[in-house]
């Protein structure tokens, strides 16, 4: 596998993760997994009617995506740790995407029930992808508290603002001694491709896939967005200059 | 006895357990998670583990999202 994607002691051939939220229904959301190469998804984790599943778990066994169960919804630690142990029983995996937001207007992670929830998770041998605010100092802290990958936001979930502080993720990156994954805010493409450029390790996405006009179509452009800024990164772009250089020899 | 089940109240004969309460209610005994008045009961305890009268239990399980 060139250039995999290691987290933990998984290897991943794509560095797009993906979540299902959002998908007008299962069909739709077939069509753009398979369309953006992704081999983790999210999934969460909500009361079952008596049916049991929703059907989710089957088509990603069926696509051979590796379910990535979250914490989506939960406000405290308390309510995170619950969820992620519910999440590890029934699907039958010790990883867990921490999500532990503030409030519901604005979905931002709440800072300090994330560290803690992280810390617990992490002592209970869960590997924790922690999706975290674009904040170098708490990113550097949950590294500390053994997570097994950080992910900022580019900008709230669901917003599709793309990424409002591109020089935070640069931080990040920088002092980073696990993956770092951009999660949440991409819109388009060159947002994608933008996170990778960062120096980021994948990009995690959904809304910006599952509710566009065409979903199966802007799976593919962000397949190609995140291989092109990795390609990109790798390459060692030109530095900026204030004046004209010729790229034609003088005659 | 009583117990509320995803809050749909339900009967139970005495001394039932989470496993004959799933079983009752119709569950899949995969791809479920169960907690019991906001703990999580294993997998391996549900045959073991009574439902106390007027318990509070859910049933999880994985939907689109994230």
């Amino acid at each position: 596998m060139p250039d995999p994607l290691v987290i933990a002691d998984r290897k991943f051939s794509s560095r797009l993760i993906m979540g299902t939220g959002g998908a007008a229904n299962l069909a739709v959301l077939e069509r753009a997994l398979v369309a953006s190469g992704t081999e983790l998804t999210t999934v969460a984790m909500r009361r079952a009617d008596t049916e049991g599943g929703t059907g989710v778990l089957d088509l990603l066994r069926r696509l051979d995506i590796t379910p990535l169960p979250n914490t989506a919804g939960c406000q405290s630690a308390a309510e995170a740790v619950l969820t992620a142990r519910l999440a590890r029983e029934a699907l039958d995996t010790n990883w867990i995407k921490l999500e532990v937001v503030a409030d519901e207007r604005t979905l931002l992670p709440d800072p300090v029930e994330l560290l803690e929830a992280a810390e617990q998770l992490v002592q209970d041998g869960f590997t924790v992808l922690a999706y975290t605010n674009d904040d170098p100092v708490l990113a550097l802290r949950l590294a500390e508290a053994g997570v097994a990958a950080v992910m900022p936001l580019g900008s709230p979930i669901g917003t599709g603002l793309g990424i409002r502080n591109p020089h935070n993720i640069e931080l990040i990156v920088a002092r980073a001694n696990v993956p770092v994954v951009l999660d949440a805010g991409i819109g388009t493409a060159s947002e994608a491709a933008l996170a990778m450029e960062l120096g980021c390790d994948a990009v995690l996405l959904a809304s910006s896939v599952t509710r566009a006009q065409d979903p199966e179509r802007m799976a593919e452009a962000m397949r190609d967005g995140v291989r092109a800024g990795r390609l990109a990164r790798g390459a060692g772009r030109i530095p900026q200059r204030f004046w004209a250089r010729a790229s034609s020899p003088p005659r | 006895m009583r117990a509320k089940v995803n809050d749909v109240e339900v009967e139970l004969a005495e001394g039932g357990t989470v496993e004959d309460v799933l079983r009752e209610r119709g569950y899949p005994d995969s791809g479920v998670a169960v907690a019991l008045d906001g703990q999580l009961v294993r997998r391996s305890a549900w045959a073991s583990t009574d439902v106390p009268d007027g318990a509070r239990i859910e049933v999880f399980t994985a939907v689109q999202g994230g």
